[in-house]
């Protein structure tokens, strides 16, 4: 008996549609956010993660009706990122519905922004979104920076020490992607999961480059990440979340079934 | 038949829409759900609700402020009552977050932060999907299997005074209660408004609970 390690089906929404992009390019249309989070939700999910891609005001009146709409009919934790910039956005995500936000780049341009948010909300529904790259070359120790702007702009932070910081300033949650594996299907960065999840106390969701099963259970095992995400394994129907669980129950993995 | 009303206690913390979209989506059709800070409304409510997010000494100014705190303690002693997550743990006595606080003293006890040094490997805030064992028969248990996972987020945790009220427990490291049951009131620390199908089942249940 203990706490389950979760699966997280992420939707990249653009517009209020549903997209998958490979490395933020070839942009894939995958449906209805509120069908798609419906049917993860009947598949088991332990949550529900919504990146809002483009930011446009107009666009954003519509992801906060897509999280109204979807949170009256699933019934598990939601969160919400992209363009999460101000207390106020928080306000109206988690009125919308949202359990928890991500909030990435206004993290790194204003940290005490993730102190207000916290003090403001609690820790319990702010997640800080890391996009983290390997800088050092082969032969050096291995060491990741965060970058900006869909991994094309460097900032020179270390990805260990930012995480750190971002505990130590409340955050509840790190989801932590790896800009390098993001859309290559070859796996999670294990060894950049596995030094950020050992080196703080809260809880890290392992995201960036899943393209089979034995990926999400390697996250939870070798990664030591407390939750996985996904995208594209789940939209396009290769596997559900269902078959998700029973890879990694079968791995030992506890899972909540 | 007579309308029910049951209503969520609004006091600016949380997230009291989800609780209340739960509520509704299990609602019988004389039930109604209103969200309200109006300590009248507290008053003549049926049943009460009481959710609750955030630190323990901001939830109670802000019952102090909106004038809640007798409404909330009267309602705990003679109507179905149903306290969820910091709306458990401010029924105590007292909270050791933030330095102390006097909570609500309607349940004996403390409220303790996990110390989980000699776990190294399990996280604080306790978030996620764990197991609920329940320790005694309860009306609000009703179609709900003996450990069921319920979704939890939270860092600190319920020790009540007296044992007899414990009615379910968790495992994280340490065994400690999640729920405490003492007549017309029951308190969980997990979130059911997040715990999909059991949790809508344990709103389904307290909404036909007569206490």
């Amino acid at each position: 008996m203990s706490l389950a390690k979760r699966i997280i089906p992420c939707l990249d929404v653009d517009n209020g549609r549903v997209v998958k992009g490979v490395q933020f390019v070839n942009i894939r249309d995958a449906g209805n956010p509120v069908e798609v989070a419906k049917r993860y939700d009947e598949q088991g999910a332990d949550e529900i993660t919504f990146l809002d891609i483009t930011a446009t005001a107009h666009d954003r009146n519509t992801t906060v009706q897509m999280v109204e709409e979807v949170a009256s009919q699933v019934f598990i934790p939601l969160t919400v990122g992209g363009g999460i910039r101000t207390v106020e956005d928080i306000r109206t995500m988690l009125n919308a519905g949202a359990d928890k936000v991500a909030i990435n780049s206004a993290a790194i341009f204003n940290p005490a922004f993730v102190q207000e948010a916290c003090d403001t909300f609690g820790s319990q529904c702010i997640v800080v979104a890391i996009d983290a790259k390997k800088v050092s070359t082969e032969g050096e120790p291995n060491r990741w920076e965060i970058f900006t702007h869909g991994g094309r702009k460097e900032t020179g932070i270390d990805a260990i020490e930012w995480a750190q910081k971002m505990e130590s300033l409340g955050a509840g949650e790190i989801l932590l992607t790896s800009m390098d594996r993001d859309g290559t299907k070859s796996g999670f960065d294990l060894k950049l999961t596995r030094a950020i999840s050992d080196a703080i106390n809260i809880p890290v969701i392992a995201s960036g480059g899943v393209g089979e099963l034995d990926h999400l259970c390697q996250g939870i095992t070798e990664g030591h990440a407390e939750a996985v995400l996904a995208a594209s394994i789940f939209h396009f129907g290769q596997h559900t979340v269902q078959e998700a669980k029973e890879a990694m129950q079968a791995k030992g993995i506890e899972v909540r079934l | 038949m007579n309308q029910k009303l049951v209503a969520v206690v609004d006091y600016g913390m949380g997230n009291l829409r989800s609780v209340a979209k739960a509520a509704e989506h299990v609602a019988p059709t004389n039930t109604r759900i209103i969200v309200t800070h109006n300590p009248e409304e507290i008053e003549s409510a049926d049943a009460i609700i009481f959710p609750g997010q955030g630190a323990a000494k901001a939830c109670m100014n802000a019952l102090f402020e909106t004038g809640m705190i007798h409404p909330i303690q009267k309602s705990a002693q003679e109507k179905p009552f149903l306290g969820i997550c910091m709306g458990l743990q401010v029924l105590m006595s007292h909270s050791t977050e933030n330095e102390g606080v006097a909570c609500l003293d309607i349940i004996k006890g403390d409220v303790k932060q996990f110390e989980l040094n000699a776990h190294p490997s399990l996280k604080v805030p306790h978030m996620g999907w764990n197991q609920i064992q329940q320790t005694q028969e309860h009306p609000l248990w009703h179609n709900i299997p003996q450990n069921s996972r319920f979704y939890f987020v939270h860092s600190y945790y319920v020790q009540p005074k007296e044992q007899s009220i414990i009615a379910g427990t968790t495992t994280h490291g340490i065994t400690f209660p999640t729920v405490l049951s003492h007549k017309n009131l029951f308190a969980i620390q997990a979130h059911p408004e997040k715990s999909a199908d059991h949790g809508l089942q344990l709103f389904q249940n307290f909404l036909q609970w007569n206490g």
